[in-house]
């Protein structure tokens, strides 16, 4: 990025997960990059000066999984349109499964999405290539030309393999190039035509349920997977207490597997879906109040170090119908700060623990370069006053998907300012 | 969700009248008696000369079935039609939808027509509330089945036959046997009979047809059918569909008869004066033998007369509740 202004970030609480700083310090940003923290170096005249007096100044977030539907489901949302999202969320990277229209199993698409990104200028795009073609499960992708074009890892979204053999190869094909692979846990059969957490609530409500284990034995296959082929696994989107018991486990036997968990998991029940609340439909779907509470402690813990979005705009009428026909999902880039700052307030764990789930965390998951203002680093910044209160409402809202279950509520916690690459794109208007 | 806004029951209007049907959940006891009284003054009408009563006389009522019945559509088409509405049966299962149409468009051009009530039968959970949620402000919906979720109006006209027989609801122990998990009759009942305060709810069934955690539902599992409807005072038998062989979750009708099938034999340890329902249609030889089908304990025929009276009970308050005036000769035969 050329020309980028030298700006200096006054007066904030520095905020740096990665370097562990955490005070009141400046900030200083030229040449697209961090040039100093604290004092500016001798005879460096900013362009500008931000104000950031009373509030937070960390890396920018990086989200490991938001859906923006291009190519394929632009009436859902757009590159440009969730990207825009994203910069007035803070979030300066993410990631995008490979579940496009085409699917992101060649460089032609990959490219064609951080391209688009760069144009649109918003936010860095790093597409998820996708782990076999046309997400089917049969067939290796072209890995190796996938990665030059811009996909640092790979997936298979929302689509489980189920030849296990597949499944091996898939995994010792990608660790030959030192690839990671997202897997997101889920057994189909075992999930079957299921809509809701197979418990007390779907039990009432006569919604069609997913079995705790549709999670675990997906995962079980997974892990052993792992610890064959040593691939490096990312396991996206956990959603039960069990699956935290049998990551920990592979820990102890020295597994490096990684595991995420989507912001509304932390926040949302079961119980939420009462009165049949479709933005409450979702993938996999929300559990019991112990399971909520035991993926707290693993974010608390670090056992799961990224705490993602999951975002997936949705047009209003993918949501107007009986519960079990509605699409799952939300659209939730611009809730993910609020959410982490409810975990906050509710005494989960402290600010620089939850910047560190959005930060370094998930940038270490991808293995690049970002979520650090260290010296020399990416100027990627979010500077958020975490007093702010809002409400979602046509002025602060810039999905283009309308889906959430937080409407009507009081959101603590709003981006100011969100700089990527040393340019403000994201300033609040007061 | 920390402070969500607490969520109105959508069944009733400000003054707590009736004015949806979708579930028997979260209606208070009162209500539950209320329409049960009504309905025990409807019964008459279907011995009258003169099939009517002109309680809802201009009021256009529209069967919305999306999923194919003869039973409960035609009990609900007798019933508004002795309550003077007009009625138009709507088989969608094989109209609309198949050409794309969303339900919400449905909807919009029905109301168009200015229909006062829909009664909606629909495969999914969770269709009735949906419907309810989006209907113009005087428009009722009753629910009759949608998915597994509930069928109110067949839960209550099996309470009303339950205390046309049994009077008070607090000592009975009442066994629902058979295909728990897929049954919206099922869930309807529990509601009300937990409402209505009996001593025990116990539901037979393997595990395989019994939802996760059933004990949440507010009653006893049993898998042994002798010892289920041991001292029962109330026996209802749950329809089970062929498909189910299918889905691995019974090996064969054979099996399922020889553990679950209700014979003369098995009734034996029920309270002499046990009765046996079934939401029906029976399937002769799987949930039951003919010989306690028809036998003299089988109250499975009044619960279709019973059914007529009591959806006339539950139109006429729903259709009542935009117009105070008619409340006032909901009494008269």
């Amino acid at each position: 990025m050329p020309d980028s202004p030298r700006i200096s970030i006054r007066h904030g609480r520095l905020i740096d997960p990665a370097t562990g700083v955490d005070g009141l310090r400046d900030l200083h940003l030229a040449g697209g990059r961090v040039l100093a923290v604290g004092a500016a170096p001798a005879g460096f005249a900013p362009d500008q000066v931000l104000d950031a007096r009373g509030q937070v100044v960390c890396p920018g977030f990086v989200d490991l999984c938001a859906r923006l539907r291009e190519p394929g489901e632009e009436h859902k949302g757009t590159i440009a349109s969730e990207t825009a999202a994203a910069a007035a969320a803070g979030i300066t990277s993410l990631c995008c499964p490979p579940d496009t229209a085409p699917i992101i199993d060649t460089p032609a698409v990959a490219q064609l999405i951080t391209r688009t990104a760069d144009r649109a200028g918003w936010a860095r795009v790093v597409p998820a290539g996708a782990l076999t073609q046309g997400l089917a499960g049969e067939q290796l992708s072209e890995m190796a030309a996938l990665r030059p074009a811009g996909c640092a890892v790979m997936s298979q979204a929302d689509r489980p393999i189920l030849n296990t053999l597949v499944l091996r190869r898939a995994l010792e094909y990608a660790a030959t190039f030192g690839l990671t692979v997202f897997l997101r846990p889920e057994d189909p059969q075992l999930r079957a035509q299921g809509c809701a957490h197979e418990g007390r609530v779907a039990t009432r409500l006569g919604l069609p349920g997913i079995p705790e284990a549709a999670e675990t034995v997906a995962l079980a296959r997974d892990l052993a997977l792992a610890e064959q082929t040593g691939a490096r696994v990312h396991l996206r989107g956990l959603s039960c207490a069990r699956s935290l018991e049998m990551i920990a486990d592979a820990h102890c036997r020295g597994l490096a597997v990684t595991a995420d968990v989507s912001a509304h998991q932390l926040i949302l029940t079961e119980d939420d879906l009462e009165g049949f609340n479709s933005q409450c439909h979702l993938y996999p779907p929300l559990r019991t109040r112990a399971d909520r509470d035991a993926l707290r402690d693993a974010v608390r813990a670090g056992l799961i170090n990224a705490v993602c979005s999951d975002h997936q705009p949705h047009e209003a009428d993918a949501k107007l119908a009986p519960f079990p026909s509605t699409a799952p999902g939300m659209a939730a880039l611009e809730t993910l700060l609020p959410l982490m700052l409810r975990l906050v307030a509710a005494g989960v764990l402290d600010l620089p623990a939850a910047l560190a789930r959005l930060t370094c965390g998930p940038a270490a998951i991808l293995g690049l370069p970002l979520g650090s203002l260290a010296v020399g680093q990416p100027a990627d910044v979010c500077v958020f006053d975490p007093e702010a209160q809002w409400q979602i409402g046509p002025d602060t809202w810039r999905s283009r998907g309308h889906n959430t279950p937080f409407r009507g509520e009081r959101l603590t916690g709003r981006v100011s300012w969100t700089l990527l690459g040393g340019r403000i794109v994201h300033a609040l208007r007061s | 969700m920390t402070a969500g806004p607490a969520r109105p029951n959508l069944q009733l209007d400000a003054k707590g009248q009736l004015r949806h049907c979708l579930t028997l959940e979260g209606l208070p006891r009162e209500l539950l008696i209320q329409i049960l009284d009504q309905s025990a003054g409807f019964l008459g009408v279907a011995r009258q000369a003169v099939k009517k009563v002109p309680l809802c006389r201009g009021k256009t009522v529209a069967n919305l079935f999306f999923e194919t019945s003869t039973r409960t559509r035609t009990t609900f088409e007798l019933a508004a039609k002795r309550l003077s509405a007009d009625v138009l049966t709507l088989n969608i299962a094989a109209s609309s939808t198949t050409k794309g149409e969303t339900l919400l468009d449905t909807l919009r051009n029905l109301e168009a027509m200015h229909v006062d009530m829909f009664v909606v039968r629909h495969a999914e959970s969770g269709a009735a509330h949906f419907i309810a949620q989006h209907a113009a402000p005087g428009v009722s919906v009753i629910n009759a089945g949608d998915g597994r979720h509930a069928h109110p109006t067949q839960g209550l006209l099996d309470m009303f036959t339950i205390r046309r027989h049994k009077g008070d609801f607090a000592p009975l122990r009442v066994a629902i046997v058979g295909d728990i998990l897929h049954s919206r009759v099922a869930r309807s009942q529990l509601a009300a009979l937990k409402t209505l305060g009996v001593a025990e709810v116990r539901l037979v069934a393997p595990r395989t047809l019994l939802p996760a955690d059933p004990e949440s539902l507010g009653a006893r599992v049993c898998h042994d059918l002798r010892e289920g409807v041991r001292d029962a005072d109330v026996i209802i038998m749950l329809r089970l569909q062929r498909e189910r062989m299918r889905g691995a979750l019974l090996p064969s009708e054979h099996e399922y008869f020889q553990l679950f099938g209700l014979t003369e034999e098995r009734l034996a340890t029920a309270k002499p004066d046990a009765i046996v329902m079934h939401p029906g249609p029976i399937n002769r030889g799987v949930e039951m033998d003919s010989q306690v089908a028809d036998g003299p304990r089988s109250v499975i025929l009044e619960q279709v007369s019973n059914g007529i009276a009591v959806r006339m009970a539950v139109m006429a308050l729903c259709l009542g509740s935009q117009h105070p005036e008619q409340v006032k000769v909901k009494g008269e035969r």
